[in-house]
């Protein structure tokens, strides 16, 4: 489905952007950027870079020992190699990654953790942010009645949801999946695409899949990366036509290789 | 179709003899323990009291029981596990959690490396120096303890270590993916979930110290010091004490006229003290990680 509305802004604007473990280039000076309001689906078989350039996006990359990221990245224009508040940066954008994580805590400090770092502490505030959040996540009508248990005791498809909770908790402007359906069954997938739908009316969506027809559901434009390059960036219905922009994108997308 | 072949026959007899063979060298571990303990049992049995526990020595040293000794090595060992578990906890955080590798990481492990291979009775010397001459602690319960703190430190920061590194590192992804700091995210998730394990190898790399005789001998505990029987707070921590180690070797080497069993009574307690708290502490463990969060 390709949406019709006129592209947004720019949000995340990506110029050349090289990451290096230790010597080894693994990306190799991709550039694209991800418009407001769209879906931006990311393809590639993996080890194509696709986790580490999410990294760069919200600086967890720094997190890597030997981890080093060059070029520019503007979030909302602003260089996040030269932001002042780093954690600001990371609440404005939502990550999810690709395997569950419930955190070792209660449902509810599971969702109201990340409001608590930025220094909220009224219960009535965080009560609603954890409904809120778990709603939005197709997970309250499971947990309400049992928001005091641990969020590690739940399934592999109630601890996607609930990391994606999570990463709705801090009222990020983008949130950024990477193969978020890796783990769990094709029925959670299915609800947590469902709200995906709901959720792009209000944010921007950055969604990097192993599921290329996921992208293809999903997506308003597709970027294919190859080798740590970016083979094509287009809109979706171009990306999975007969005739994309390269060639390559067609032996990917029609399962020739990858 | 399922007749055994030549080969699967000779499969199966090299498969019970490798069996037999790792089961033979495990069992080699248990027996040593086993016969060290009978042995000792056994030789102290005629000293081996209640009374002997309580009592202070008397006649020289020669009767009585190790009350002082026993109540100074607790004594040296509570107050090294309070001076070496802040400072190696907080380190191995520090390595584990914060550090990068630049030249102060790797200076620091370096230094945890050597300290962990210095024999004991250069840390003998280094606790004379150190805390009783230049520090003018003098020989007192501080002064070796803090030297047995310092003895311990390495294995204190391996052990803490080890317990942060059970902590998966998807926790601290998605604390730090969520914009939380490095120590909010050690506080709500790396620290609550690896106490148990911190606290309880602290306590039995500690107290494995308490069979150290060469750090105290010249840094506080003294061949004999008149306490009354029971008496729980007999030493002060500026003062010398007795402990279980020096006393037994005092025992075999310095003291005339005392039965053999005196010796290996205090030998049998000091053993005993060991594996009893080492014993708790790992029973402590199991049930903890029963009780594991993921
Ligand atoms: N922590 C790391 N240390 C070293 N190399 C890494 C690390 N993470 C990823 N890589 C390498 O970077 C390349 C891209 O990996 P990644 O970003 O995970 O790709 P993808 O998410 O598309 O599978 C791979 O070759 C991978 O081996
Ligand atoms: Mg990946």
């Amino acid at each position: 489905m390709v949406s019709d509305e006129p592209v947004g802004e720019t949000v995340i604007d990506v110029r050349d952007l090289r990451v290096h473990y230790g010597e080894r280039e693994v990306i190799h000076g991709i550039s694209f950027d991800v418009r407001r309001g769209e879906i931006l689906g990311v393809i590639g078989p993996a080890q194509s870079g696709k986790t580490s350039m999410l990294k760069c996006l919200n600086r967890t990359l720094e997190f890597t020992p030997g981890a080093t990221m060059r070029g520019t990245i503007t979030v909302d224009g602003e260089d996040v190699l030269r932001v002042r508040d780093v954690f600001g940066l990371r609440r404005k954008i939502g990550m999810v990654a690709p395997l569950p994580v419930g955190l070792p805590l209660t449902i509810y400090d599971n969702v109201a953790f990340a409001p608590r770092a930025a220094g909220l502490s009224n219960r009535a505030d965080l009560d609603d942010i954890v409904e809120r959040c778990l709603r939005q996540a197709a997970l309250w009508d499971e947990v309400k009645d049992r928001l005091a248990t641990l969020g590690t005791k739940l399934s592999g498809g109630q601890q996607q949801r609930l990391t994606i909770a999570r990463a709705l908790s801090h009222d990020p402007e983008i949130l950024c999946l990477d193969e978020f359906s890796i783990a769990i069954d094709p029925v959670t997938t299915m609800r947590i695409e469902d709200v995906l739908k709901e959720l792009r009316a209000t944010m921007t969506i950055l969604l990097v899949t192993n599921l290329t027809q996921q992208a293809r559901r999903l997506a308003d434009r597709t970027m294919f990366m190859l080798n740590g390059e970016v083979v094509e960036l287009d809109r979706t219905d171009v990306v999975f036509s007969d005739t994309p922009g390269d060639p390559r994108t067609f032996d990917y997308v029609s399962g020739i290789v990858g | 179709m399922f007749t055994a072949t030549p080969h699967i026959l000779r499969k199966q007899r090299t498969e019970r003899l490798a069996h037999a063979m790792f089961a033979g060298m495990a069992l080699s571990i248990v027996v040593p323990l086993v016969c060290i303990i009978a042995f000792l049992v056994v030789k102290a049995w005629p000293s081996l009291s209640l009374a002997f526990l309580i009592e202070p020595p008397r006649n020289m040293q020669t009767e009585g029981g190790i009350w002082p000794a026993l109540i100074g090595t607790i004594y040296l060992v509570v107050v090294a596990l309070f001076a070496a578990a802040p400072v190696g906890v907080l380190a191995a955080v520090y390595l584990n959690e914060y550090a990068t590798d630049n030249w102060f990481t790797r200076l620091v492990n370096l230094a945890v490396i050597n300290l962990a291979g210095v024999p004991s009775i250069v840390h003998a010397l280094f606790g004379l120096g150190a805390f009783v001459l230049a520090a003018g602690l003098g020989q007192s319960v501080i002064a070796a303890s803090l030297t047995l703190a310092v003895m311990t430190l390495p294995v204190v920061i391996a052990s803490t270590r080890e317990a942060l590194v059970a902590v998966p590192r998807s926790f601290r992804e998605a604390c730090w993916n969520v914009g939380a700091t490095r120590w909010q995210t050690i506080r709500a998730v790396v620290l609550p979930n690896a106490i148990s394990g911190i606290l309880t190898g602290v306590i039995l790399q500690v107290s494995r110290t308490a069979g150290e005789t060469a750090p105290i001998l010249f840094t506080g505990a003294v061949m004999y010091k008149a306490v009354e029987k029971g008496d729980l707070l007999p030493y002060r921590l500026t003062e010398s004490c007795m402990a279980l180690a020096t006393h037994l070797y005092n025992l075999a080497t310095q003291i005339n006229g005392a039965p053999e069993s005196l010796q290996f009574a205090t030998a049998t307690v000091l053993l005993g003290a060991v594996l009893l708290v080492n014993s708790t502490a790992i029973a402590l463990r199991v049930y903890l990680r029963s009780r594991k969060k993921w």
